[in-house]
């Protein structure tokens, strides 16, 4: 025989809540929902008349507009060349556009030795099936090396830019109002889609040899997501694996594994310098020698820069 | 496919106007989103996916969030903020006299 319990136990079990649910007397979102009523903004009306004051007085009083034949010229003379300038521009791009070879043509000039040696040869020298990644990984490598720097000293200006410890209690209160603490749409949607984004981006660089993306565009994706989680859950969560000290680990030992595989050019000129390293079969993960590290280390360096910039406009500190 | 490619392009330039004549900074800044979400549908078109991937993420993602954040530090979303909570604060006393 089944007994039957006292109405406070009963309270507690989730078939309770289940059934309270159902017939509808307590929604468990009411009180809580963030939604409020948008408002179109107001000005006041003295301010406006105070302005439109200011400025009749500006053309009255100083300009004279109304009696002063020398500024009406000149405004007609402004807006004519103007518009006249506007037209010979875009006419004098058109005409330079249509001066241009066709796009595809055989007998272009881009269409010199260089890429076709990418094209004939790149899939036995670098053993990449991209040839895109081929070309910025292995035959551009100390190009793509610069524009990871770029990336890097952009950095290091926010932060010198941004960055201030001391802060005011007012400015750090303002801070929490935007934060969406706690929102439940918010964070039920970045715990199914943080960890899809975040893989997928792991692929796009593991795979940045063999199908289109890279390491750019991987750690782009990296850095998307780990920018939904912080505004999901908030500064404490993401602190406990992100801070500043990652940040320079990272950064610094991918710069530097970088800089040692591929800063031979420096003294070597063009000439170019094998590896030794196999390169492996074409078409498998573990293949085309250097490519994979390097496309890891641009991710990283990627994945953090964005991460970073993100939290030095939100708080100026880490 | 051409013509496919062409409502792109002129979505592109409808974009691209409106984006300087839109009064609100955050309207432009979502017009300006939907402006690279397009490109990135035409480096597709242009047989570039490589692009394409990372027009979508860096242009319509991750620009426009430092673009929020940036109008949220010059206080520029502020306004609205304040008067809902003014709004809340009237409908609070309304509700007291009933």
């Amino acid at each position: 025989m089944s007994k039957l319990r006292p109405q406070k136990e009963y309270e507690k079990t989730g078939a309770f809540r289940f059934f309270r649910w159902l017939s509808g007397s307590k929604d468990p979102y009411v009180g809580e929902v963030e939604m409020k009523p948008q408002e179109e903004t107001i000005i006041p009306e003295s301010t406006i008349l105070e302005r439109m004051n200011e400025k009749r007085m500006m053309r009255d009083k100083i300009y004279d507009a109304e009696n002063n034949k020398k500024l009406r010229l000149f405004h007609k003379i402004y807006i004519a060349s103007a518009i006249l300038f506007s037209f010979v521009l875009a006419g004098l791009l058109l005409y330079t556009v249509s001066c241009l070879p066709p796009v595809g043509n055989s007998a272009n000039p881009a269409n010199n030795e260089v890429p076709e040696r990418y094209i004939e040869s790149g899939l036995q020298e670098t053993g990449a099936v991209n040839i895109v990644t081929g070309m910025i990984l292995d035959y551009r490598a100390f190009d793509t090396f610069g524009e990871s720097n770029v990336l890097f000293i952009a950095t290091v200006t926010v932060l010198i830019l941004l960055h201030n410890k001391k802060k005011s209690a007012k400015e750090e209160e303002n801070d929490r109002i935007y934060e969406p603490k706690n929102d439940a749409i918010l964070q039920a949607c970045a715990k199914v889609l943080v960890p899809v984004i975040i893989m997928f981006g792991i692929y796009i660089i593991l795979n940045g040899h063999l199908s289109p993306g890279g390491g750019f565009s991987g750690g782009a994706i990296i850095g998307a997501g780990l920018i939904l989680y912080l505004n999901a859950f908030g500064f404490k969560k993401t602190e406990r694996m992100f801070t500043e000290k990652t940040y320079k680990a990272i950064c610094f030992a991918a710069l530097t594994f970088y800089c040692v595989a591929k800063s031979y050019s420096f003294y070597t000129g063009a000439n170019h310098l094998d590896s030794h390293i196999p390169l492996g079969k074409a078409g498998h993960i573990l293949s085309s020698g250097l490519i994979l590290p390097l496309n890891i280390c641009v991710g990283l360096v990627v994945a953090c820069t964005m991460y970073t910039f993100y939290v030095m406009f939100r708080k100026g500190d880490f | 496919m051409i013509l496919f490619q062409c409502i792109l392009l002129g979505f592109l330039i409808v974009c691209a106007i409106s984006v300087s004549f839109s009064r609100n900074l955050l309207n432009s800044i979502l017009i300006y989103m939907s402006y690279s979400l397009v490109m990135s549908l035409i480096w597709v078109c242009l047989e570039s996916p490589d692009l394409a991937i990372t027009e979508a993420a860096v242009g319509a993602g991750v620009t426009s969030i430092l673009f929020f954040a940036t109008l949220k530090k010059i206080h520029a979303i502020q306004i609205e903020k304040e008067k809902s909570s003014q709004l809340e604060e009237t409908k609070e006393e309304g509700g007291e006299h009933e």
